[in-house]
């Protein structure tokens, strides 16, 4: 089946990133596309230095691409100036990153609530859609304890909530088990599939880990900043 | 916002290093600034209790009381002179007291004032001849209503009558008499300095709408120069050391308010430096630098408020706890709030040399490096 644009949560054109560094250019991406269905999960793999991190950090508004046009949830942030990629990714994406980063001096629930503080404030409403968050994710229990005082699991089950609780078009995920013994790892990984498929939220999961690419329903392959396989969709 | 004043409240021994410095600082400029108000108040009681508006000395005095001398004549050109209300003379003489209580040999230095115009706190009425008013702060060298005091050599008795506030001089005490008092306490004590009949030190000049630098020029033409009239702030600057007290104290002021700056400006410096990976994270999610930015500032201003708490309360259990008379100083509400104030623009403009590295958190940082 082919998606229509505005099917698809993050359609990339020849996306291209060089970096400068002192005289030299160094090209991180070069001729990227890609695209990310409204609700697929996309395992993006590849050796260390491929790209990885820059295709997401593009698609995810933390970087701007020197050629190419990045749309993501029918916005294009191509040329997104940088108060404009701060609106952006307060509203539209959302990032569970590989060391978890919670705040550490605010309670689970105020990591959550955290997002809403940042932008224009919804109050009561975000209120009861971090308390539902934390319901979902089995962290009721456990939404007044500081990061400190949860385990591993609980607090990538945190990172999660905090990455959905602004209804993204796209979470991306960077190596999220990583820090995570096997069976931990596992369970986090059919967690995440489980909150993707059930919002219907798409998703792209930065990954060196094959048992996440047996969760995604693509996997896309990058090498040399050069998106090499891009997968085949689930039909 | 929320976010750093949570952290402030969860976090309180991240914040107790720099709120200690910064209450130890805010201590010293409050403790200064008293002792500049002290000093100040001490030295120049007398002249701003005054009721009028001008001081007139001799021309040759160079502006000082002691060697100042106002002859009837020339008092009745300027009581003459356009402008001017009430003229009223006023002597003074410093002398070594001894009250009652104290030894033989145990003399209280104090100022014999003679007045016709009654000073801020005192009845309109001038006292009979041998009788005075007294400082409150006499009180504590134990000069009670009825006492008798012993001036200068001659010891010249003079009974206090009563007392008035704040009018100090040159950090002593003072009396207020009749000018017909003076006289006779300066011919028995001073008699090389001896007032003639009629001749005062200086005048008190009460004027009528006129702006008083204009009048007093008015009165120095009309006296052809044989006077230098000066307003009440100018006497009070032309006091000895009283620039100087001021100058030197207000310098102090500046360079301590300048190392708040350099505290603040380094603490938060390296808070900055530790958050750089929260910073990175938190502008990933979507904080703006301004969100972050203006959290420092709260940080800091909270910080500088719990410190001048602090450093207010430590300077008024000071006030209180330190004998009237022995060390110079005041906690005045209007100094509380200037050294308060320095602080939170110390505070804030440390701050400020955050701001750079703030912005230049790369939120990109967060998800692993630009690689």
């Amino acid at each position: 089946m082919t998606a229509t644009a505005t099917d698809l949560a993050l359609q990339m054109e020849g996306v291209r990133k060089v970096y400068r560094v002192g005289d030299a250019e160094v090209v991180a991406l070069d001729g990227v596309h890609l695209t990310v269905g409204a609700d697929e999960i996309v395992a993006l793999v590849g050796p260390s230095g491929s790209g990885k991190t820059t295709l997401c950090s593009i698609a995810g508004g933390l970087l701007t691409p020197t050629e190419g046009s990045v749309i993501v949830g029918g916005q294009d942030i191509s040329q997104y100036s940088a108060r404009q990629l701060t609106g952006f990714r307060r509203e539209s994406v959302g990032f569970v990153f590989q060391t978890v980063n919670l705040v550490p001096f605010l309670t689970a629930r105020e990591n959550l609530l955290v997002v809403d503080e940042l932008g224009p404030r919804t109050g009561r409403k975000a209120r009861d859609r971090a308390d539902q968050l934390l319901e979902e994710l089995g962290l009721t229990g456990r939404s007044g304890n500081l990061p400190a005082q949860l385990s591993g699991g609980e607090r990538q089950r945190v990172a999660i909530g905090r990455a959905l609780m602004n209804e993204p078009d796209l979470v991306l995920f960077d190596e999220p088990t990583s820090a995570l013994d096997t069976q931990l790892g596992d369970q986090v990984v059919k967690l995440i599939r489980h909150e993707m498929k059930s919002r219907g939220t798409a998703a792209i999961i930065v990954t060196h880990d094959d048992r996440i690419t047996h969760y995604a329903d693509r996997v896309a392959r990058i090498v040399d900043g050069r998106v090499t396989d891009a997968g085949s969709r689930d039909a | 916002m929320k976010l750093a004043l949570r952290e402030l409240l969860r976090r309180p021994g991240r914040f107790a290093v720099a709120t200690a410095i910064l209450a130890l600082i805010a201590l010293l400029l409050m403790v200064l600034g008293g002792l500049l108000d002290g000093l100040v108040a001490g030295s120049t009681g007398a002249l701003r209790a005054q009721r009028g508006q001008l001081i007139v000395y001799s021309s040759a005095s160079q502006e000082s009381l002691v060697r100042s001398r106002i002859t009837p004549a020339v008092r009745q050109v300027i009581e003459k002179t356009v402008g001017v209300g009430r003229v009223a003379g006023l002597g003074s003489v410093q002398l070594g007291a001894r009250i009652e209580g104290h030894g033989p040999r145990d003399l209280v230095p104090v100022v014999l004032f003679g007045y016709e115009l009654a000073p801020r706190g005192l009845p309109d009425a001038v006292p009979a001849a041998g009788r005075v008013y007294a400082d409150r702060s006499l009180q504590s060298e134990g000069v009670r209503q009825g006492s008798t005091v012993l001036l200068g050599p001659a010891r010249t008795p003079v009974e206090v009558v009563g007392f008035l506030g704040d009018s100090r001089y040159s950090l002593q005490g003072t009396l207020w008499g009749s000018l017909q008092t003076w006289r006779s306490v300066l011919a028995a004590n001073r008699p090389g300095e001896r007032a003639g009949a009629g001749v005062d030190q200086a005048l008190v000049v009460r004027i009528g709408a006129v702006d008083s630098s204009t009048q007093a020029h008015a009165i120095d033409r009309a006296t052809n120069g044989a006077t230098k009239t000066l307003t009440i702030p100018q006497a009070i600057n032309a006091l000895p050391g009283v620039a100087q007290q001021q100058t030197v104290f207000n310098q102090i002021i500046g360079i301590t308010v300048l190392i708040a700056v350099v505290v603040v400006g380094l603490f938060f410096a390296l808070i900055t430096v530790e958050r750089v990976g929260l910073y990175g994270v938190l502008k990933a999610v979507g904080a703006s630098s301004g969100i972050l930015f203006a959290g420092v500032l709260l940080q800091a201003l909270v910080v500088t408020l719990i410190a001048s708490a602090i450093g207010v309360a430590a300077s008024l259990a000071l006030d209180a706890a330190i004998p009237a008379g022995s060390i110079p100083f005041v906690a005045t509400p209007a100094r509380l709030l200037t050294s308060t104030a320095y602080l939170v623009f110390a505070a804030l403009l440390g701050c400020a040399f955050s701001l750079r590295r703030v912005l230049r958190v790369d939120p990109a940082a967060a998800i692993g490096g630009e690689q």
